[in-house]
């Protein structure tokens, strides 16, 4: 036994690290080149990317899941058919009547299932009851958009959960629209044999054109085909649909299939990428996998001489959408925060050794994503909500290991993996709402400043987290346990005030030097808008808790007490502030986040209240009491 | 025994009226956030933070009474503490230099923040391309001008405050030939078109844009993106008698507004009409006294500089196929007389314009499809600042940063050098 213990964790951290990277390659495709396909660029809210990305974030955005089961009544051991965004994504836009019966929106809010006379769960109808089809919500679009109008004219902070909903099935709706309209129009038969007939049209639909507003005999079969076409190019092109067809010389700007063909009328020449589609479209429809793959194949060969940086930039996409680096860090996170627990209740040195092996991979692979991410964006590590949590996490671990590598005590390996696996799981929630990696508005394009201020006050909100994680400890082994000395309760102690003091040095720096940005950009240090003022709070919330350990008015447990509402403080500014426009009227308490934050504050203030009790309630401590 | 002298300096100094501030601090910017949500940014700024008491407050709607020390009391005896335990308690010792310098830092920012607040101004500069303009405009405070030649070509203006026009107030200027009773004062209000052969109320007034257009009495706004226009009635005396009766508005002379009137009655009565209709609403009311013929508006106040700025390109860029702006960006050509200078400059989101002691941002622009579309001229709006205290958050935060380094970095130090030799 002894022979084998120092092994343990070698090997635990590369069996983990083996799962990792056996899970990164996507199961081979059996029939149509889905993988292939998923690899394709085209640009969508002004960005460029793979439609493996497109699909995931769209069906975030719509069924709040990466993937699709049409078959959502069976239960989990029933074996549900699951298939990929990607192929979703395909069957949408080269064979929507297909797509259309697929159960891919979900709604929840009762009153909106009403309103849409939508079934309610039965196995035996093949219905979850959350879960619905195109089709099924098709006869109540007339309704749906006429309160989604009556929606619109209330400010999104006023909505009822129920007018909320309205609005999100009605985005969903459009997306799913404009997806729809990418490749083909929507009503589309046989595309492929359409595009062809409306390019050898054109002549002649012009030349009718041409000659009835001069008022003369025209040919008018040529010029209603003509018109029609035209009306239902322009439904397509209306709707922004994703920029599928590449410019002609890299420099150029990508263009929508709907605009090319409204102005092929004008005599435009069609690019080729256009009937390559409709040729990929076509072998899609008519279940032809092999002339499917052939046309993919060619379309890809023809972008390679002048597209190969977008055909790289997305394949390395795809490869960082299937590596699910944040999701992989954390289950490590996981195993290794409750093998570091063990090691509290004096088990065995290899456990805590285990924990932190464990960790340090966990980190590696955080660290990878994060900065994956960072080249693929082009940006510092923090460019929105989903971002700070990610890296407000990665902050949280160092700060754990370097804890972890002075006190060799367990306590700092359970803060890397606690706050670790937190945030991920927080920022795989965040994700929900589409593109992670969207477009920087206007003011906020600017990398020296998300470089500076962001990064200071992200790491001075993962730095309260980690002073607040400490005291959570320091109350919950104490009170709970009898593991607690009060050698380890002192260390924890000075580890709370020494976090506390870093987190002071980079909130206040943040803070500040945001303050600087909004100076250098519209003239004012300080605007007292809520989010400054969240960030601001968090600074003299650390001031105060040195001061007072400087005053000796508070000593080892004031100060425990005192972190812990730091986390209180930091999450009311990371999400609490955001809620503000939405969250303390009627829609925000039935959403979901601000019940998680409510839940979170009540939680912290509990573990204050179990600080507050006298020593001779918990079980360490007893020896002094 | 001891002094009263001695109890102030150790009330000042000691650490407990540091610790109580900071805490009335934190509760004060917790209350100013939540104010926001009902009273919107400026009300709320204007209630808590620059204010020396409270007396209530209004949270969600429902007023609480508590009394609270306001932003200004709180900064003001945080400096007061700070100072005092600077100088009292001051050592120039190696261990304690980062303290103090993180304080000195602290002061700074404190005071250079109540400069900022005295002393500081802002205006904008709204122009189309091409259009060249030497002042910019208050968005918060009106002042109802009076325009009159002065002969040469020159123009006087005699502007009065609309703090100033209270009802019932009579207002006497040494420039003007003529009195100014203020019978009606409404901070925000909107205007009706009087269509022909419509059922329309009393006139408002005798003369001038009122004779066309309704206007009434709306509540003023909270969101801090949208304006308060005020009207007023006012009555034209002169020793002999009185002229009548006028309406003035910003609805009559502010740009941005008159193209929101223009906007609206496009959508509804086409945009031939709207021109004419917007034509009535923004023709010159006029007064002439004894040969003299004066101009006067509701308008918003007007800062002038001695020297002028023209816009000669509205820049606005958004990412291909959306319309999430990407860039903002005015080409605007800069005249100065009295220094010859006379050159193109180039102003852009986070690329301010520091010139002459102001700054001048970019701000709003609508250059975009939408403007093109509608058959709106580019246009573009900066923000113009004049802030003397400008820099000190720069200093402040400096010094404050690295007195925090220097002194965790001794705790450090000394922490792991402990550790190290138990």
């Amino acid at each position: 036994m002894k022979k084998i213990e120092p092994w343990v964790p070698l090997v635990l951290t590369l069996i983990l690290a083996a799962w990792f990277l056996g899970s990164i390659p996507a199961p081979p495709d059996s029939t149509f080149a889905f993988n292939s396909f998923g690899k394709l660029p085209v640009v969508f809210n002004g960005r460029l990317k793979p439609i493996d990305s497109l699909a995931r974030t769209s069906l975030l955005e719509i069924r709040e899941k990466q993937t699709l089961n049409t078959e959502p009544w069976k239960g989990w051991n029933d074996d549900p058919k699951i298939i990929s965004a990607t192929e979703w994504l395909a069957t949408l836009m080269m064979n929507p009547a297909v797509a259309d019966t697929w159960p891919v929106f979900r709604v929840d809010n009762p009153d909106l299932i009403t309103l849409l006379k939508l079934p309610d769960a039965s196995a035996a109808q093949r219905q979850d009851g959350k879960h619905y089809s195109w089709n099924q919500m098709a006869p109540s679009f007339e309704l749906l958009e006429k309160e989604n109008d009556r929606v619109q004219k209330i400010e999104s902070v006023q909505r009822s959960a129920y007018e909320a909903a309205v609005a999100k099935i009605f985005d969903r709706l459009m997306l799913y629209a404009q997806l729809k309209n990418t490749l083909q129009p929507q009503d589309a038969l046989d595309w492929k044999q359409e595009l062809a007939d409306y390019q050898a049209l054109i002549p002649a639909g012009v030349a009718a054109i041409r000659a009835q507003q001069a008022k003369q005999p025209y040919d008018a079969t040529a010029y209603n085909a003509f018109i029609d076409d035209f009306q239902r190019f322009d439904n397509m092109s209306q709707l922004q649909s994703p920029l599928v067809v590449p410019p002609d010389d890299p420099s150029g700007n990508w263009q929508r299939i709907g605009n090319i063909l409204l102005n092929a009328a004008k005599g435009e020449k069609i690019p080729a990428a256009v009937t390559a589609y409709a040729d990929m479209g076509d072998a899609f429809r008519k279940n032809d996998p092999a002339a499917f793959n052939a046309a993919l194949a060619d379309y890809r060969a023809s972008l390679v001489p002048q597209f190969s940086g977008a055909l790289h930039k997305a394949q390395s996409e795809v490869f960082f959408n299937q590596m699910q680096p944040f999701y992989g860090a954390l289950v490590i996170y996981v195993i290794a925060g409750l093998l570091a627990v063990c090691f509290w209740f004096r088990l065995s040195e290899t456990l805590r050794r285990t924990a932190v092996w464990l960790i340090a991979l966990a980190f590696v692979i955080h660290t990878i994503g994060l900065v994956y991410r960072m080249i693929l964006e082009g940006r510092p590590p923090v460019t929105n909500l989903y971002s700070s949590a990610i890296f407000i996490g990665w902050g949280a671990v160092i700060l754990g290991l370097v804890l972890e590598k002075i006190h060799r005590n367990g306590i700092g390996a359970v803060v890397s993996a606690g706050i670790g696996f937190i945030t991920l799981v927080i920022a795989h929630n965040l994700a929900v709402d589409g593109d992670t990696m969207e477009m920087m508005r206007a003011v906020l394009d600017t990398n020296f400043w998300l470089a500076t201020h962001v990064v200071a006050v992200t790491t001075g909100y993962a730095s309260t987290f980690v002073a607040g994680f400490l005291a959570l400890i320091y109350i919950l082994r104490g009170f709970f346990t009898s593991t607690l000395d009060e050698a380890t309760g002192r260390s924890l102690a000075r580890m709370i005030y020494g976090i506390v003091c870093f987190a002071t040095l980079f909130s206040f720096v943040g803070t500040v030097l945001g303050g600087i940005w909004a100076d250098q950009s519209w003239g004012r240090f300080w605007g007292w808008d809520p989010k400054e003022n969240g960030a601001l709070i968090i600074v003299l919330w650390n001031a105060l808790i040195l001061h007072l350990r400087w005053g000796g008015m508070i000593r080892e447990r004031g100060l425990v007490n005192c972190a812990i509402f730091g986390n209180v403080v930091t999450s009311w500014s990371w999400f609490g502030v955001n809620m503000l426009g939405i969250g303390l009227h009627s829609y925000g308490f039935t959403d979901a986040a601000f019940k998680w934050l409510s839940l979170f504050v009540l939680s912290q203030l509990a573990v204050i209240g179990l600080g507050l009790l006298p020593d001779r309630m918990w079980k360490s401590f007893q020896a002094s009491a | 025994m001891r002094t009263l002298v001695d109890r102030v300096i150790a009330l000042f100094t000691s650490l407990r009226l540091t610790v109580v501030l900071l805490a009335f601090a934190i509760l004060l910017v917790f209350i100013g956030t939540l104010a926001q949500v009902d009273e919107g940014l400026y009300n709320a700024q204007a209630r808590y933070f620059r204010q020396w008491i409270i007396l209530s407050l209004d949270l969600f709607g429902h007023p609480i009474p508590l009394l609270l020390p306001g932003g200004y009391l709180i900064g003001t005896l945080l400096v007061i503490n700070l100072v005092f335990a600077h100088v009292w308690r001051f050592q120039l010792t190696v261990k304690k230099i980062g303290i103090q310098l993180a304080h000195a830092g602290v002061i700074l920012l404190l005071v250079g923040q109540l400069a900022t607040d005295m002393l500081a101004h802002e205006s904008q500069i709204r122009f189309a391309e091409g259009q060249s303009k030497s002042y910019g405009e208050n968005a918060r405070a009106n002042e109802l001008a009076f325009v009159t030649d002065s002969g040469q070509g020159a123009q006087q203006v005699i502007a009065i405050p609309d703090s100033r026009l209270v009802p019932g107030a009579v207002i006497t200027d040494p420039n003007l030939p003529f009195t100014l009773r203020v019978q009606t004062y409404w901070s925000n209000s909107e205007p009706t078109f009087r269509a022909p052969m419509m059922k329309n109320g009393p006139l408002l007034a005798s003369n001038g844009v009122a004779t066309r257009f309704d206007f009434h009495s709306v509540p003023e706004t909270r969101d801090p993106d949208e304006k308060n226009v005020p009207a007023a009635i006012i009555e034209i005396v002169t020793p002999s008698a009185s002229l009548g009766t006028w309406l003035v508005s910003g609805w009559t002379c502010d740009d941005t507004m008159i193209e929101l009137v223009r906007q609206s009655y496009m959508q509804e009565v086409g945009t031939d009409m709207a021109e004419k209709i917007t034509a009535q609403l923004t023709q010159p009311q006029t007064v002439t006294v004894d040969g003299r013929t004066f101009t006067f508006s509701l308008r918003p106040q007007r800062v002038y500089f001695p020297f002028s700025l023209q816009l000669l390109k509205a820049t606005h860029t958004v990412y291909p196929g959306t319309d999430i702006p990407k860039d903002f960006r005015s080409r605007v050509h800069l005249r100065n007389p009295t220094t010859g200078e006379n050159r193109d400059v180039e102003i852009s989101m986070n690329h301010p314009l520091r010139y002459a002691g102001l700054t001048f941002y970019q701000y709003q622009m609508d250059a975009g499809q939408a403007a093109l579309q509608a058959g709106r001229a580019p246009t573009s709006v900066l923000q113009v600042v004049r802030n003397p205290g400008w820099l000190t958050p720069y200093v402040g935060c400096a010094m404050v940063a690295l007195g925090l380094m220097i002194q965790f970095l001794f705790h450090l130090v000394g922490f792991l050098s402990k550790r190290r030799s138990p």
